[in-house]
């Protein structure tokens, strides 16, 4: 047995991670943190002190065993690794990529009182993209039963509520508005943070359940939740459809052509792959100066997708200052070193017309940092006589989103004041046998968080069938089973593996 | 084919059919296609969930191949019982012009998403006027067939540029009490703009509810301005340009009583009285180049195939 690791006895230094050089990224969409090899995982498993009572899976909204998965990679056990990781998080290449690990289980890794913490999220992309490359699935013995589930959106939510009720033996279709699945994996997040392999390879995993993906198929107009739980025989719904409607500031120049939501150039140039026009036929005409208001992740990523597009200047126009600004640190570093101008204390008050009805300024004014507001905050307040104006020809919102209306428009599912859908603590809706989550519960938040609540539904969802979960023991059924292998029964998760082995 | 029995079918709204059997091969095929002209021609699709759930007043997204754009397309007719969909397409930009070469009976599109937006508020209007120009004169026809059915007098006036280029005629008449065709060479009805029309009907009806106008933008506007004068009701149908048709783009805001709506969930339809047309029409503008040379290099594309 190895001595104990005490934080002395550590690598003391966090494992780099090999990205692009910033003035070569800037002119492609590969990604940008490449990730780590063999030697840079080993060294940084090195790292993490095996806790007893890890503060780190606690931390992480899916509640991953980290040490068991650290450890496993130490044994060499790399496939056991993506087993313990994939029986918590399907999706470990995609969530490896954009979590915001530093508020989650990094942030709470005690490696990190003293030193840098552990590269929890390096360690887990590490294994999801080794599992990519060698066509692992972490597929568990499926006993059938007889329910069947809708799924309203193909986003993380939904597909980590749809995995979860597949692998309980129900029979599981996904309803995609979109004509590709993914939701905002797929919109929203830009290839070079989050390849379109990995979802597509995540994605299979989904379908290799027995999970069915309908596309091109929105609910609420083409048939309701009622019409679902009602007509079309299913005996539990799940809606994740997202947040989705962008906000706008209601200033003056808002309709000017030129100024659009973040959204829209996203999933223009995602979804639509529209800087590849005219081989693809969806236009986005990109400004040459462009300002992003906004200070968060999908701000980052349009101001990021902006520069690689060709833009010869891109500025971030955040009210309050970078240490308020809700992107992931990362984020905001590499969009710096991408050459992005950030103009912090800084409030857009109207945007300027050339006549013609496009946009080609923007009047700001300067701000200052007053009392704490309601969130903790401190208050940005306007700088008299402070004004300025500054040329763009291209504005882009990324100040946040409300509810979609569309399922609030066409159910009589219960609603909050903001529009979001109204569920209790189990995510159960004002209708039996149907749930939400996500950001059509929460408004905007993250892709971990909507995967956690999906999996929250999903428990929710089997308790109402009265499913019992596979991660339960039952007392002695595995030895009355005849099927059952060194007294594990096979309604375990590892039975099948157990068997082939 | 008896659309209104078709229509009434669905009240009693038989099993919904699950998508998974619904949707066999033959979702997105092309059953019938029509040419009206050298730009305007007529598909229909069979997309038969669609077609139960589809209701006057709402578009759908077209995708016609992997690499194509999502163009919405108001919805001109559906058949419950044959369980289609029927656009009437003009072919302008390089998108429909490919549609135009490209979807023959059999073939099929690469997707059709909806029905999409608020469907039109057929309310308690006893005499209607249903106003189609150009692009407009096919989806106001599920408009004037529903306020037909729900006991309405209906008015239809259709503009077209002339004879030639006239369709759907008995297809009206068949819905409205009275039916005016207007033509700008005068070659068929009453020679002038749809407007014309509409003040022709409300000369000698005095007591028109509401006007429903269906068309290009300038049209719209036109006709917003011929009913103001009277206080008639004026319902318009918008078609700003759209990515996703699902709120979620905010590409489709248009400005409506001078506040931000999104014509994919707020609308289609709003008042014509509070709508914004110069807005909208300068924001239809806003790819104008790019179209350009969208439809420039297909051509020289079509020229070397051939």
């Amino acid at each position: 047995m190895a001595k104990k690791k005490t934080i002395r006895t550590i690598p003391q230094e966090r494992t780099p991670i090999p990205v692009q050089a910033p003035e070569k990224r800037v002119e492609n969409f590969s990604e940008v943190a490449l990730g780590y090899d063999l030697d840079n995982t080993l060294n940084e498993c090195e790292r993490c002190l095996m806790c007893p009572e890890a503060a780190c899976v606690p931390g992480c909204p899916v509640a991953i065993d980290i040490p068991g998965f650290i450890q496993k990679i130490i044994d060499k056990d790399y496939r056991g690794a993506y087993d313990v990781v994939s029986d918590a998080n399907l999706l470990p290449a995609i969530c490896g990529r954009v979590c915001p690990q530093e508020d989650q289980c990094e942030g709470v890794c005690p490696v990190g009182d003293t030193l840098e913490p552990v590269a929890i999220g390096r360690l887990e992309r590490w294994i999801g993209d080794l599992a990519i490359k060698k066509g692992w699935a972490n597929l568990p013995h499926i006993e059938a039963n007889n329910f069947r589930v809708g799924i309203v959106g193909s986003g993380p939510a939904g597909i980590a509520c749809a995995a979860d009720m597949a692998k309980a033996g129900c029979d599981v279709t996904v309803y995609e508005a979109f004509h590709k699945a993914g939701g905002v994996l797929r919109y929203g997040i830009p290839e070079f943070r989050l390849p379109d392999d990995v979802i597509d390879a995540e994605m299979k995993n989904l379908t290799k359940l027995g999970v069915k993906i309908e596309c091109n198929t929105l609910v609420g107009r083409l048939f309701t939740i009622e019409q679902m739980v009602e007509e079309m025989g299913y005996d539990g719904v799940f809606i994740g459809t997202g947040a989705g409607t962008p906000r706008f500031m209601e200033i003056p120049g808002e309709f000017l052509n030129g100024v659009l939501s973040a959204n829209e150039l996203l999933t223009r140039c995602n979804l639509m792959h529209a800087g590849e026009f005219p081989n693809y036929d969806t236009p986005l005409h990109l400004g040459r100066r462009i300002a992003v208001i906004g200070s968060g992740n999908t701000a980052m990523d349009a101001m990021r997708v902006c520069l690689r597009l060709g833009a010869e200047k891109v500025y971030c126009i955040y009210r309050r200052t970078k240490d308020e600004s809700p992107a992931r640190e990362e984020e905001i570093e590499h969009a710096e070193e991408e050459g992005v101008e950030f103009l912090w204390l800084t409030a857009p008050t109207e945007i300027l017309d050339d006549g013609e009805g496009n946009a080609r300024g923007m009047r700001c004014i300067k701000m200052e940092l007053g009392e704490p507001d309601s969130s903790g905050r401190r208050r940005p307040v306007p700088v008299e006589d402070s004004e300025y104006d500054f040329d763009v020809d291209m504005v882009v919102y990324a100040i946040g989103t409300q509810a979609n209306p569309i399922i609030g428009q066409t159910s009589k599912l219960k609603l909050n004041q903001w529009g979001f859908l109204e569920v209790d603590e189990n995510l159960a809706t004002s209708m039996a046998g149907v749930y939400a989550g996500g950001d059509i519960v929460t408004g905007g938040a993250t892709v971990i968080l909507a995967m956690g609540a999906g999996r929250q539904a999903a428990r929710s969802m089997k308790a109402y069938f009265g499913i019992r979960d596979s991660g339960v023991v039952y007392g002695d059924a595995g030895e009355r089973n005849e099927d059952a292998l060194f007294g594990i029964g096979p309604v375990e998760k590892n039975f099948a593996r157990l068997r082939l082995a | 084919m008896d659309q209104d029995s078709n229509v009434k079918q669905d009240e009693s709204c038989d099993l919904v059919v699950p998508p998974r059997e619904g949707q066999g091969v033959d979702v997105c095929k092309i059953a019938a296609r029509e040419d009206f002209s050298d730009v305007t021609f007529l598909l229909e699709i069979s997309h038969p969930m669609m077609a139960k759930a589809a209701k006057p007043g709402q578009f759908v997204i077209v995708i016609p191949h992997e690499h194509g754009e999502r163009i919405p397309l108001t919805l001109a007719d559906f058949d419950r019982a044959a369980g289609t969909i029927t656009l009437v397409i003009q072919a302008v930009g390089k998108t429909t012009k490919e549609m135009q070469q490209n979807l023959n009976v059999g073939s099929t599109v690469f997707g059709v998403v909806g029905p999409m937006g608020t469907p039109s508020h057929i309310g308690e209007a006893k005499k209607v006027i249903c106003v189609g120009g150009g692009l407009g004169v096919a989806p106001v026809f599920p408009q004037a067939r529903a306020f037909k059915e729900s006991g309405a007098y209906v008015i239809g006036v259709v503009g077209f540029r002339s004879e030639s280029l006239v369709f759907w005629k008995d297809k009206f008449e068949g819905v409205c009490d009275e039916f005016i065709i207007c033509s700008n060479d005068g070659s068929i009805g009453m020679q002038g703009l749809v407007t014309a029309g509409i003040e022709a009907a409300v000369e000698k009806h005095s007591d028109i509810d509401e006007v429903v106008a269906i068309g290009p933008p300038i049209m719209m506007k036109a006709c917003a301005e011929t009913t103001r004068p009277h206080g008639i009701k004026t319902t318009v149908s918008l078609n700003p340009i759209m990515i996703d048709g699902t709120g979620m783009c905010g590409g489709c805001r248009v400005k409506v009583d001078d506040r931000m709506k999104f014509a994919c969930v707020d609308g289609p339809d709003f008042d014509a009285h509070t709508v914004d047309f110069d807005d909208l029409m300068n924001r239809l503008h806003r790819f104008a180049e790019d179209e350009k040379l969208a439809v420039e290099k297909w051509s020289e594309t079509c020229r070397a195939g051939t």
